[in-house]
């Protein structure tokens, strides 16, 4: 078992109260943090504990903190990001939704770090349930002292309030949130000036996400050195799992990052293997957005030693043989689905998503998901294919916000690892409407060598 | 492309113009736009829909234009700009989801309330739209009904059946 720092008490019964919530050492890190330590100590333990952004960029949070301006007179803003929309992640909705005290106490300790005295939770608006979940956390912590004016006779105040998106996964991109929490169109900023120096309002600004503040109250309570020995290397800490897909048990799960990833899939511990007996297929490691692996790339890096549930070792070998852990989005593909189609539906989305501002990522994401979609439908060419890759091309790095890269690395790695999936679809476009091309010479190498 | 339905004009409530005095009080002097997005929410809870003088009684409380209100509403995919059915069942239709068959799902909704995407049924009850993925893809496939934004998960059409029988009977 390994340890769990933010789940460890998500089947005590009424956790989700402040009561329990404080029963079980909650709200130790506001007392710890007001009482013992100034802003800058909170920053410090921060950077010491080496966590990195759970959003999915993986920056460095402690750092991220440092850099906010500090102009006398002007307020500082702490928002949490908690518009997740990036397709396979719910572990943001999973933690509000059981643990909600969790966020709130770190929205507490990160404001109280940053200098803020009034900080925003964005959270997406089809989690109203979730709202109201945090809005009555936020009362009752208010209610015991923990929020509102001279917090625990320490001279801080601070207010936190909830605002509802509008469904737009645009908004989980800082700038176009903090565009929408002013009650724009989620239209991302140009950078820089970054957010830390000009942000809400003009403000320096802070933006971060739900498990990167929730995971800065272990690291107050143990302190930052102690945070950084679990893990791997530059990957400290735990890391929330969301796991669906044909797995036997999907769902959110704490993992102490170095996991092997043939552990995470095939343990009973955590995804308990592949669905109705089935073989891996692929697997999208870290959201939608990024790489698509094979299973043997993802079970093995390309020398063969095991792939490990870490920053690093899931982007060993670059985006040739790699891929990235993302947001920790762990989709499972088993061995009856389609690449091609999958890949275009990942393409719909991110055509249905693109706020339209830049033209490269406007028009290509709708070039991607009609190409492929005729490819899947039986109409496709096979120039077709490098016709993707080179409006891919065309895409990335071209856009003001990543969106733009995040829509072309699934078609890129889509037909980099399964080009021959594509041209089937293409020489055999009856059979391609009628049945999926399987496993070929994808196939999950552990079950293979057990045949053999 | 932005079609406005023309009603007549609204009056909103004094209850719900105090909830608005409330949300705009979340916000620093002078920033009171802030207020848009969720304003639009609790304008669309007591309508089902945003209407141009909905949304010009918006632009009017907040003392910006009415475009500012428009502009937003037309981007964000959860503010409705015509009339929905009384419950819109709101199907992920994205990747994971369509691993589990959540395509099917759609399909048999479909089939069962004899409409077509974005209809109304003749009752006047129903609407269904796929939507992009929610946050739920561990309990796939997984639907949303506002505006509440109840879930209802790991759907089959068995339990789809008895939750279109529950809502006919609420």
């Amino acid at each position: 078992m390994g340890r769990k720092l933010l789940l460890e008490h998500i089947n005590v019964p009424g956790i989700n109260t402040f009561q329990v919530y404080k029963e079980k050492g909650g709200y130790r890190a506001v007392e710890k943090a007001l009482k013992t330590m100034s802003s800058d100590d909170v920053v410090e333990e921060v950077k010491k504990s080496g966590l990195r952004g759970r959003g999915g960029a993986g920056f460095p949070t402690g750092m991220k903190w440092s850099f906010l301006a500090k102009p006398e007179g002007v307020p500082r803003y702490l928002v949490c990001n908690a518009d997740e929309s990036e397709p396979g992640t719910f572990k943001d909705r999973y933690l509000m939704t059981h643990i909600p005290h969790a966020l709130i106490e770190g929205m507490i300790v990160g404001s109280y770090a940053l200098g803020a005295n009034t900080s925003y939770i964005y959270v997406r608006g089809e989690m109203m349930p979730q709202i109201r979940i945090l809005e009555k956390a936020i009362a009752e912590a208010k209610a015991a002292g923990y929020l509102g004016k001279n917090i625990l006779g320490s001279g801080y105040d601070l207010e936190i309030y909830v605002q509802p998106g509008g469904g737009a996964y645009i908004c989980g991109e800082e700038t176009a949130l903090l565009e929408s929490l002013e009650g724009k169109r989620g239209n991302p900023r140009i950078k820089p000036p970054f957010p830390a120096i000009a942000g809400l309002y003009g403000c320096p600004t802070v933006v971060n996400n739900v498990e990167s503040i929730a995971a800065t109250v272990p690291i107050v309570n143990e302190g930052g050195e102690e945070y950084a020995k679990i893990g791997i290397g530059r990957s400290t800490g735990t890391k929330l799992i969301s796991a669906s897909g044909n797995i036997n048990k999907p769902g959110v799960y704490e993992i102490e990052l170095g996991l092997s990833v043939e552990d995470f899939i095939y343990s009973d511990e955590y995804c308990g293997g592949i669905a109705n007996g089935k073989r891996l297929k692929a697997v999208v490691a870290g959201g939608s957005s990024v790489p698509i692996l094979p299973a043997n790339l993802i079970l093995n890096l390309a020398n063969g030693d095991k792939r490990l549930m870490s920053y690093e070792s899931l982007s060993e070998g670059g985006f040739a043989t790699g891929t990235m852990l993302g947001s920790g989005g762990f989709v499972v593909l088993d061995e009856d689905q389609c690449i091609v189609r999958n890949t275009w539906n990942f393409s719909r989305f991110y055509h249905h998503e693109s706020c339209g501002q830049c033209s490269p990522c406007r028009e290509g994401t709708g070039w991607m998901e009609k190409v492929l979609h005729r490819l899947e439908y039986g109409h496709g060419k096979m120039s077709d294919i490098d016709l993707l890759v080179d409006v891919s091309k065309k895409i990335e790095g071209n856009t003001i916000c990543p969106l733009g890269d995040a829509a072309a690395w699934p078609v890129a790695s889509a037909i980099r690892h399964f080009r021959d999936e594509f041209e089937w679809h293409v020489k055999e476009p009856k059979l391609a409407l009628e049945r999926n091309y399987g496993l070929a010479h994808y196939a999950d190498p552990i079950k293979i060598a057990e045949e053999v | 492309m932005l079609r406005v339905e023309e009603v007549q004009s609204v009056e909103f409530s004094s209850a719900l113009i105090s909830k608005f005095d409330e949300i705009v009080s979340r916000y620093p002097e002078g920033r009171s736009k802030s207020a848009l997005l969720p304003i639009l929410h609790e304008v669309q809870a007591v309508y089902g829909w945003l209407s141009s003088a909905a949304m010009d009684k918006v632009a009017e409380y907040l003392n910006i234009q009415p475009i500012e209100v428009y502009e937003v509403a037309t981007f964000y995919t959860m503010f409705f700009l015509k009339p929905q059915g009384k419950y819109v069942l709101e199907v992920c239709r994205t990747g994971p989801c369509c691993l589990v068959g959540a395509e099917k799902i759609m399909d048999y909704i479909g089939q069962k309330l004899g409409v077509k995407e974005g209809e109304v049924t003749a009752d006047g009850l129903f609407s269904y739209r796929g939507v992009e993925c929610l946050a739920a893809c561990g309990y796939a496939p997984v639907l949303q009904i506002g505006p509440e934004y109840t879930f209802y998960e790991n759907l089959t059409p068995e339990s789809v059946d008895q939750l279109i029988e529950n809502l006919k009977n609420k």
